[in-house]
């Protein structure tokens, strides 16, 4: 037994002799290539699938914009459903060892591991999306969908019959909190009355239990649902119990044709551009990038027949002001859920506060954990 | 009938091996032509995967630290398995070790880096051996199903484990983001050859199972009660003893892999640090025949074949969810090759050829 198990050890030996013989020739066709002109790899560090008609759907989209637009110059590898555990550490090193000299990690979980892979790796730019970090080689970009959260939030409003609408949410985190507050005071510019029920599912692309949330806030009497998750589970909810529902990420019409009438949209090509050119050029710096409905970063979906009337207006009219970098979302006076006044009219909740928001406006139901 | 299954005798190891290589071409065969159907060339692709798994010293590396917690896991799992105690809890004891061992590095890494990661190795083979010793007292005592229980108190462990990282042990730093601090560096197992140490850990664990079952009377002793409760009482065997230390022994040895992937790899406890070990692990043990040298072996063909996946993703830009479709036309065969190895199929050419004629007609 000792024999046939050394015979299948020299086996193993021999193919890894093999493999990394084989290696040397590949290497010199690299080589060559390089004397042409180097192209700067990207890598992309995904926490979905691209085909999740969501968040890294998004993403993707930006990638694909990103090779469009540099493709010469760039080009892109991407991995998957990368858990926010240590294995994304591994896929980040991999990604530099297949050659990555720039690497966007798209999820917020993924910030403790590019900080700890950055730190290793000072010859390579890590970019963050989501995050707070900052580095000499790492930096954080992202945005204030709370723009589009708002319109979207005058669609819901407009909408409801129960003065009630449901909002599955992943996890109470600044971010997630931010959009419930901008949501829901986009809802009450248009219908004081209405209330916005929040369910925490802590996760962000768990199709099974979104839906299950939505179900919950359906069953309590909500008509519309609006949803900070990577997939279309809430959608389906809606669309099953024959109400209404708010997107996000992605024109999620496909996943429910009768419900869906508007989404909160990223253009993360925009940004994924503008980065990497800047990187190219060599004039990148470790600024964080926060971008805007002005910039192009963030946008609304247009909305669907499903959309009540005069809503197109009443966006429009709003979305104008955004895009002319005159309408402040948070600008007082805002009420928090105990009927207090902690923004007061005249003054405004500055970036940073916002990034750390750990409080609800008025008119949302549900605690922050 | 046309078919008939019949059990084998034994057979020979260079049959069984034969066998192996067989249905692993098998596979390489049905997957090269989904590759095909990708518009892929399928030997590009599998070049690419050892590439990626063992083309360089830092994949090499990468391969290993998928195969320690493989390793060791699948030689605790085999130590009961040898004992016909089908232990299938290496994933809660993985997780109870990592949960001990996490408790006293958040709790206590003031200490020497040196003491600290010695308590927290025998914390977790605690951890592991608690989790052990309830389902073998049951069975000693009342003979319950141990299968039905180890799986259940799997989901026992991921729930505490869940209730820390969402609950008490939530780092208040992390803006409510559901996860625990990070160790501090003193909590951390050092890198020998770009490696955390847990392969020396492995390596010393095989030399010293190997010995175990094959050299030491509690060994021999367990094998016997693996093979006939009688025989073992007859000859004088404390059944109840002996079944409380196997299982001590196996979910101890599962906790230290608690203790390793949480100090050396994840360097925190989270719900998600068995990646699913606790389950392959027991296939490997199988594969291996329950010989520490063979699930060596499996173990690291089973970090080629993941490490593999995952480069081919990035290089072919092969959806994760293709790459997965090829690990498990890999498994389907090799396990499904096991039937082969224990049974013999037989075929009844000439009733069945009539049967065919008949219906003809």
């Amino acid at each position: 037994m000792i024999k046939l198990f050394s015979i299948l050890l020299s086996i193993t030996l021999v193919l890894v002799m093999a493999v990394g013989c084989s290696q040397a020739p590949d290497q010199g066709q690299n080589d060559q290539g390089q004397n042409k002109e180097e192209k700067l790899k990207v890598g992309f560090v995904y926490i979905g699938s691209a085909t999740d008609a969501g968040y890294t759907y998004a993403h993707d989209q930006g990638r694909l914009m990103l090779e469009r637009e540099l493709g010469d110059r760039v080009e892109t590898i991407i991995k998957e459903n990368v858990p926010e555990t240590q294995e994304c550490e591994k896929v980040m090193t991999d990604m530099i060892d297949q050659g990555c000299k720039v690497i966007f990690a798209n999820s917020f979980g993924f910030q403790d591991y590019v900080v700890r892979v950055a730190e290793a790796h000072p010859d390579v730019i890590f970019l963050h999306c989501s995050g707070s970090i900052q580095g000499p080689n790492y930096s954080n970009y992202f945005g204030s969908i709370e723009e589009a959260r708002y319109l979207s939030g005058i669609v819901a409003g407009m909408k409801t019959k129960t003065n009630k609408i449901g909002y599955v949410a992943a996890y109470n985190i600044p971010e997630v909190i931010r959009g419930i507050n901008a949501f829901t005071l986009g809802v009450r510019s248009v219908n004081p009355d209405a209330v916005v029920m929040v369910k925490w599912t802590n996760t962000w692309l768990d199709a099974a239990k979104e839906k299950d949330a939505a179900i919950a806030l359906l069953d309590a009497g909500a008509d519309v649902i609006a949803q900070h998750q990577d997939t279309t589970g809430p959608q389906v909810a809606a669309e099953e119990r024959g109400c209404w529902s708010i997107g996000y990420n992605a024109d999620m019409s496909h996943a429910a044709p009768k419900a869906y009438m508007t989404a909160p949209l990223w253009n993360w090509g925009a940004y994924y551009v503008k980065a990497v050119q800047s990187i190219l050029d060599g004039t990148w710096t470790n600024e964080p990038y926060w971008g805007t409905m002005k910039d192009g970063l963030i946008d609304l979906a247009p909305l669907t027949d499903v959309a009540p009337e005069g809503a197109q207006e009443a966006v429009d009219k709003i979305k104008e002001q955004m895009k002319a970098g005159t309408f402040d979302v948070f600008a007082g006076p805002i009420k928090d859920q105990s009927g207090k006044v902690v923004v007061p009219e005249g003054s405004t909740i500055p970036l940073e506060e916002q990034l750390s928001m750990k409080w609800f406006v008025e008119g949302v139901e549900g605690k922050i954990e | 009938m046309q078919f008939r299954i019949v059990i084998k005798s034994e057979i020979g190891k260079k049959k069984r091996v034969l066998i192996f290589l067989g249905s692993i071409i098998a596979a390489l065969i049905v997957s090269g032509l989904f590759l095909a159907f990708l518009n892929l060339n399928p030997f590009q692709v599998y070049i690419a995967m050892l590439q990626g798994s063992v083309g360089s010293v830092y994949r090499i590396e990468q391969t290993i630290i998928y195969a320690i917690p493989l390793i060791i896991t699948s030689l605790g799992v085999a130590i009961a398995f040898k004992m016909k105690f089908w232990n299938i809890g290496a994933e809660g004891q993985i997780l109870m070790g990592a949960f001990m061992a996490s408790y006293f590095a958040l709790n206590y890494s003031f200490l020497p880096r040196f003491i600290l990661l010695l308590i927290m190795f025998f914390a977790g083979f605690i951890g592991g051996a608690v989790w052990g010793i309830i389902p073998a007292f049951f069975r000693a005592k009342w003979g319950t199903n141990e299968t039905i229980i180890t799986l259940m108190m799997n989901y026992v462990a991921l729930k505490w484990v869940v209730y820390l990282q969402y609950g008490p042990w939530k780092d208040p730093n992390a803006f409510g983001f559901p996860k625990l601090a990070n160790f501090a560096k003193n909590a951390v197992l050092p890198e020998l050859f770009g490696v955390h140490i847990g392969w020396i850990i492995a390596v010393l664990l095989t030399i010293f199972v190997y010995f175990f079952l094959n050299r030491s009377k509690k060994g021999f002793e367990i094998a016997v009660l693996g093979e006939s409760a009688i025989t073992a009482r007859d000859a004088g065997i404390n059944i109840f003893r002996t079944i409380i230390f196997a299982m001590v022994l196996s979910g101890g040895i599962c906790g230290i892999v608690g203790f390793i992937e949480a100090s050396g790899v994840e360097q925190t406890l989270t719900k998600d640090i068995t990646g699913g070990v606790g389950y392959t692990a027991i296939i490997i043990a199988w594969l291996g025949a329950l010989k520490p040298q063979w699930m060596v072996l499996a173990s690291f063909l089973f970090a080629i074949l993941i490490q593999g996946s995952s480069y081919i993703q990035s290089a072919f830009g092969i959806s994760a969810y293709s790459a997965q479709l090829l690990e498990a036309i890999v498994l389907f065969f090799v396990l499904g090759s096991d039937f082969f190895t224990r049974y013999k199929l037989i075929i009844d050419w000439p009733s069945l050829l009539r049967r065919t004629k008949e219906n003809g007609k």
